[in-house]
């Protein structure tokens, strides 16, 4: 372990702790202490190792999970869609012949793999993570290198547990003050992507940092990671502390007893040394972050949800001024309108982004006492069994079903649409997910990324609206 | 991995920023377990309608630019979800060298995985290769990734910048895992190290 006498970040501790080899043009050689691995991105990599005769170098720092294509309703049937079921199928079949770790359909502990990860402790504080999907940024809100790669990346982890990387440079977002009451850690990360816009984490590690970000229980950190790949950030890192280690304490996979204090003794050193050098600052006041919703078809179109629509006009580049004009035409909205008022068919609550039970308690707070809208189908889906079912313990399930949403079975579901909850063509939903992409939520979905308390004011007023006018009120 | 060395190919301009791998391939073509044969799903919400017919308007419906092996675009090109899919659906459609401003770093290293060569230059010259892209038949770029020049269709020279060892895997159209598994000793080495005890095994008996 190379020791340095000048400040080190919390990036370049992690990162010196994982060098194998330092290659002749500055490559290094990373150590990947957990691999996670979905149904999506694996086959071609498993495949991969076999034409090679391949081993997979570290089956128990590998743990496999079916999230992506799952259906969301009833699993005691067959999957239906052929394609789907195959991809799982040859999951199954991988993670059986290689001897991985693995969460099957029908687990209690199945979930998304970004919030089975650290809810199981197999993501820990000081650890490289990386899985075939950009979202893996999530776990560095336990103060871990995590990252998303691709499949080649996925077959090169699994032949060799590590990874060729160069160093990326470090971004620290500070975030001070105390945010205003309904505003979220999704309205302080839709509030630095739309400040540092969808590429402004390019080439960087992203810490958080400031008493905001303190301030968050790690729900709300895992919030925050997870959109770093939104801000085009290779990964997003809170450090760890003592609110980190009260959540890790006791999880299935973390350590236990002497291991746990002799971890945690290590953990502490990793926090960023004072004077420690950061290529790019960026400082935000929480008293100025309000609930914020998207407008069009890129992260980066963050409103306040008092705000206005913007217009091609206020934009000088042709090329960006032709890029509004599109995403109003596909998001069916006109320059200048009030974004407050606009109607939706659709609220979705889940994702990696917002599916844990703290994200489901803040909607049915917001949701108790209150109905859907008649025009609205809103579904809830958690993140993982555990989650559905300590909400179902807490009596969430039955304030979300009186209401009329949809309680659902924990997967990837609608933030992406590979199983069969999809928008469909000029479909409006207020989601929280993490993605507005043209098309991400199905063919011609309309999508405006909020909060769980904004998705939930939107299912029951049925229109993007303030949360904080229903908090207002006494139901 | 296929060799790329020298290209001589149709570009094709895409004047838009932010083109998100969830437009170069959207979810719903993910579910193969191959990486091959997503070139015609490529685009697929731009190039096609309802009804799955063409749409005339989009550039690689056109000629030349059917056969381009070339993309144009402007800023953050690859932004989004890491899917490998998005560089397999290009190659698969033809495509080997991508030129933007910037590129989203997943993508970015996931089209190097593939012989696809992503090349960085200023807007400002990405406007000029656009110019040269918008000229039909006369679109015609050479990519000579030797020499890391591009020669445009009057002939004048672009140089660009390349990784050096991203370059010679490149050219020499190598696999790096067998690169990295001559390194076995030092891994095994570094797994053994004392100040890493604190690292928990994952069994399939504790998993549940």
């Amino acid at each position: 372990m190379p020791v340095s006498s000048s400040p080190r970040t919390l990036f370049d501790k992690i990162w010196a702790d994982h060098v194998v080899d330092r290659l002749e043009d500055g490559t290094c050689i990373l150590y990947i202490d957990r691999h996670l691995v979905h149904e999506v991105t694996s086959p071609q990599a498993f495949e991969g190792l076999r034409m090679a005769g391949r081993r997979l170098r570290r089956p128990d720092a590998t743990v496999a999970v079916v999230d992506h294509n799952v259906p969301t309703s009833d699993r005691s049937q067959p999957i239906e869609e052929p394609e789907s079921r195959l991809q799982i199928e040859t999951l199954e079949k991988n993670v059986a012949e290689f001897g991985v770790p693995y969460f099957p359909l029908r687990s209690a502990s199945q979930g998304i793999v970004h919030v089975v990860g650290p809810e199981q402790g197999i993501s820990l504080p000081g650890m490289t993570i990386v899985c075939g999907d950009s979202h893996t940024s999530t776990h560095g809100a336990l103060g871990a290198l995590a990252f998303g790669i691709g499949t080649s990346e996925v077959e090169h982890v699994m032949a060799t547990q590590t990874l060729l990387q160069k160093p990326a440079k470090n971004m620290r977002v500070s975030v001070e003050g105390k945010v205003g009451p309904g505003v979220t850690a999704k309205d302080i990360m839709l509030a630095i992507i739309g400040k540092i816009g969808t590429a402004g984490g390019t080439g960087h590690v992203i810490e958080f940092a400031g008493s905001a970000i303190r301030d968050l229980d790690m729900a709300g950190r895992m919030t925050l990671c997870n959109m770093s790949i939104e801000g085009g950030a290779k990964a997003g890192l809170v450090a760890p502390d003592e609110t980190t280690f009260a959540y890790v304490k006791g999880r299935p996979f973390a350590p236990k007893g002497e291991a746990f204090e002799q971890a945690c003794a290590y953990w502490r050193t990793l926090a960023s040394d004072e004077g420690a050098h950061f290529d790019t600052e960026v400082t935000l006041k929480a008293e100025d972050i309000v609930p914020s919703v998207t407008w069009g078809n890129s992260p980066q179109d963050v409103l306040p949800i008092d705000g206005i629509v913007p217009s091609p006009s206020d934009f000088k580049d042709p090329a960006q001024a032709a890029q509004v004009q599109r995403a109003l035409d596909y998001m069916g909205l006109t320059a200048g309108q009030k974004i407050a008022g606009t109607p939706v068919d659709v609220v979705f609550i889940g994702s990696c982004t917002n599916s844990r039970l703290e994200d489901l308690r803040a909607a049915a707070e917001v949701v108790r006492g209150r109905h859907v809208a008649a025009t609205v189908r809103a579904m809830i889906v958690p993140g993982s069994g555990l989650v559905k079912a300590a909400a179902e313990a807490e009596g969430l399930d039955k304030i979300f079903l009186d209401a009329g949403f949809e309680w659902r079975e924990a997967g990837c579901s609608m933030c992406l649409g590979m199983n069969p909850d999809r928008l469909t063509p000029g479909q409006r939903c207020a989601s929280t997910s993490n993605r507005n992409f043209e098309g991400r939520q199905g063919p011609g979905g309309r999508t405006h990324l909020c909060s769980p308390s904004m998705a939930a004011a939107a299912a029951v007023t049925g229109t993007l609206c303030d949360v904080r006018e229903l908090m207002k009120e006494t139901v | 991995m296929d060799k790329f060395t020298e290209l001589t190919a149709i570009a094709a301009p895409m004047p838009n920023e932010n083109i998100d791998t969830d437009q170069i391939i959207p979810a719903r073509f993910l579910k193969t377990i191959q990486r091959t044969g997503l070139g015609k799903n490529a685009f697929a919400a731009q190039r096609y309608d309802e009804n799955g017919n063409e749409n005339p308007d989009f550039v690689l419906n056109k000629e030349p630019y059917r056969q381009a092996e070339i993309l144009i675009t402007y800023d953050n090109l690859g932004c989004g979800s890491s899917r490998e899919h998005a560089p397999w659906a290009l190659l698969d459609f033809g495509i080997r060298c991508v030129i933007a401003p910037s590129f989203a770093d997943i993508f970015f290293n996931n089209c190097f995985k593939n012989g696809i060569l992503p090349i960085r230059l200023p807007r400002e010259i990405c406007d000029e290769l656009m110019g040269d892209a918008r000229q039909g038949s006369n679109s015609r770029l050479t990519i000579d990734l030797e020499k890391q020049i591009i020669i445009r269709p009057e002939g004048n020279v672009v140089p660009f910048e390349v990784d050096p060892f991203r370059r010679h895997m490149l050219l020499e159209g190598l696999d790096d895992i067998g690169q990295t598994l001559a390194h076995d000793a030092e891994i095994s080495s570094f797994e053994h190290q004392a100040s890493r005890a604190w690292v928990p095994s994952i069994s399939m008996g504790t998993a549940k």
